[in-house]
């Protein structure tokens, strides 16, 4: 059944709802990716939130002017204008008044929404045109989702993806750099509208699947998600893309198979358990990577530590580091050093004073820079400079591995 | 004295200005609020030099460069490049800017920040080609960062950090170098390398301005002063203008006297 709703083999409705959805979340990751860069991930929440005022007046044109008033071109339309009007308010606020950003997408957001509030109540009690279906916009609804509505959603998220390509070398300047960024020549006010209204055009778009509260998480998660497994912009738009479409593409077919089950939300949860996943199970940035790899580093310093105190005699007082000496078949459990131990500790002993050498003279610069007290001197130096340094020392030569 | 003042101040005629100057800045004044942070500023860039901004802290150091570069908005004041208005003839300038000004810990490993700085030659679409990252290589060569290419930036330490953007304005080929404090908190290794770089570029004809705050170096890395402390204090090769007289009406009482002594400075 599942399978059927991912292969599109789940009737018309599901069909177009996934197809919709997908490159929603697609062209809704990659945009997200600047906006996150950019750390203006808080603005779309305003643009998201400012959208409903323009639905209800588009709403209420539609009807004064005879047509219906539910047409999504022209609902989607106003949600433009009026999230426009929204974000050029939190950029006059921010740099007009004192205001810092925060405070900004605070009070338009909360603004905006609640005027979109009274104008969808007004509109109820007014009772024409059948109003009914207007607060779908909130969390979105994709039951009565017509094959236009999946164009205009298609469309929409082709353009953008378009745009995102086009602008993406001076976008990746800006979030990098700004400075670097005006000195270069690109207007920096100007490009930050631009990564704003590409917000704003998936916001638009997406008012119909997820509805303007949860629009932002398909903005901002996939990004998130994406950080954790490159260090690459242009590797992380491609993996938010990925995510983004994904969690929409199986959100989607969660949602037909349970119809009960409310599209929007459902792509949400799906996103945040990739998110989960990678926060954990990433290679270099997540969690576990993390502390595995604090454990492998204590780990080394224990032996270390405990190799140099076997070589000069001194007692262990740490357990762990015992333990790791007997386990490796250094030490026995008493502290005393087995055979392999001590020529082991000799060895660190001798590699210590090598260092101690290295990180004194200015010829060895770049090799003492990579000193950390762990590391192989042979790996750092070759044979022939090991053997001057054993020179320098003088006393038994030949120690070595 | 009033703004429109200070504007008409700058209003110097066009003759004077020397058409072949890399950079030629006249009446420039910025302020932050009410208060100018650079006030009626005109500046001469002498073709193939290597001139130090200097001046104490707050003084409007870094913020010329930025005016002059159009990154902060000036009250009143142009900038001319290589004769012609900043926005024809930015191409020609490579800007490094302080290290404090980006995010380290953005997804960006160094051989892609060089990569940047061929980003007009890229225009918006151009996919990055071998010959484009042999280019980059060549530059981070150039600075003895080729090892760390593929390392995330935030990585690298300050001085790394800091030849990193020197490379990355290397990329751009441009011909008037502009750098904001390029050896602030950096180690004396770096400061090497920057250093050889910029005498090299000087002997390649070009043209290097930097904000400088270490008075002990002027004299053996630079051939100009420029003196600021919101108003121009003194312009000139460092024999003529970096004198004792010069500093301490720059700096106010704020060098000691036994610090001045030590800067081997012109009989001024």
């Amino acid at each position: 059944m599942f399978w059927n709703a991912l292969t599109l083999q789940l009737g018309y409705n599901a069909t177009l709802v996934t197809i919709g959805a997908t490159l929603l979340g697609i062209a809704a990751g990659v945009t997200g990716t600047f906006l996150y860069l950019r750390k203006r991930a808080l603005v779309s929440d305003a643009i998201s939130h400012a959208t409903l005022p323009g639905v209800g007046i588009a709403f209420m044109l539609m009807v004064l002017l005879g047509g219906d008033g539910r047409a999504l071109p022209g609902l989607l339309l106003g949600a433009a204008v009026s999230s426009w009007v929204g974000l050029l308010c939190v950029s006059w606020l921010t740099q007009r008044t004192r205001l810092s950003e925060d405070a900004a997408i605070g009070a338009v957001l909360s603004v905006f929404f609640g005027f979109g509030i009274v104008l969808l109540t007004v509109i109820q009690t007014m009772g024409a045109g059948r109003a009914a279906g207007l607060e779908s916009f909130l969390l979105g609804a994709t039951a009565g989702m017509l094959f236009n509505d999946a164009l205009v959603i298609a469309g929409g998220g082709a353009l953008t993806l378009v745009a995102v390509l086009i602008l993406r070398r001076p976008m990746t300047l800006l979030a990098f750099d700004p400075e670097y960024a005006a000195a270069r020549g690109i207007n920096v006010g100007r490009m930050d509208l631009a990564i704003m209204a590409l917000a704003l055009a998936v916001t638009v778009i997406g008012l119909k699947i997820v509805g303007l509260i949860l629009i932002v998480a398909m903005l901002i998660i996939p990004p998130v998600t994406a950080r954790f497994w490159t260090e690459r912009t242009d590797h992380m738009v491609m993996i938010t893309g990925l995510c983004g479409g994904l969690a929409a593409w199986i959100g989607a077919g969660l949602s037909a198979v349970a119809p009960a089950m409310p599209t929007g939300p459902i792509i949400v949860l799906v996103s945040f358990g990739l998110f989960v996943a990678s926060l954990l199970l990433a290679p270099n940035r997540g969690v576990l990577a993390v502390y595995l790899r604090h454990v492998r580093f204590q780990r080394r310093v224990h032996l270390r530590q405990g190799l140099l105190a076997l070589a000069q005699g001194q007692p262990i007082y740490e357990a762990y580091t015992v333990r790791l000496l007997k386990q490796a078949g250094l030490a026995h459990a008493d502290g005393v050093p087995t055979e392999a131990g001590r020529a082991r500790a000799a060895k660190a002993l001798r590699d210590e004073k090598r260092w101690e050498l290295v990180r004194a003279d200015q010829a060895f610069e770049s090799a003492a820079a990579l000193y950390d007290g762990l590391r192989d001197i042979e790996t750092v130096l070759t044979g022939d400079q090991i053997s001057e340094i054993d020179q320098r020392i003088g006393g038994p030569q030949g120690v070595a591995s | 004295m009033s703004l429109e003042v200070a504007a008409n101040m700058g209003a110097t005629p066009k003759a004077e200005i020397p058409a072949d100057s890399p950079m030629v800045i006249r009446g420039m004044t910025v302020s932050y609020g009410q208060k100018p942070v650079v006030f009626s500023v005109d500046m001469t860039v002498a073709e193939g030099s290597m001139t130090a901004i200097i001046g104490p802290n707050g003084a409007g150091k870094s913020t010329l460069l930025k005016a002059a570069l159009g990154i902060v908005q000036p009250l009143a004041g142009q900038a001319l490049v290589f004769g012609k208005p900043l926005q024809s003839a930015r191409h020609r300038i490579a800007y490094v800017p302080q290290r404090a000004s980006v995010d380290w810990d953005f997804p960006t490993r160094v051989i892609d920040v060089v990569l940047m700085g061929l980003y007009r030659e890229l225009g918006l679409l151009r996919r990055i080609r071998p010959h484009h990252i042999e280019k980059a290589r060549a530059c981070l060569e150039r600075v003895g960062m080729t090892d760390f290419a593929d390392r995330q930036i935030g990585q690298l330490s300050g001085g790394q950090q800091q030849r990193v953007f020197l490379a990355r304005a290397l990329a751009q080929e441009a011909d008037l170098y502009l750098l904001d404090e390029p050896f602030a908190g950096v180690d004396a290794a770096t400061e090497k390398a920057i250093i050889d770089v910029l005498k090299s570029l000087r002997s390649e004809g070009k043209t290097v301005v930097a904000v400088h705050h270490d008075l002990t170096t002027v004299r053996s890395y630079f051939d100009r002063v420029f003196l600021i402390n919101t108003r121009k204090m003194a312009e000139g090769t460092v024999d003529d203008a970096f004198t004792s007289e010069n500093l301490n009406q720059t700096y106010g009482g704020r060098l000691a006297t036994g610090q001045i002594d030590q800067l081997e400075l012109a009989a001024g």
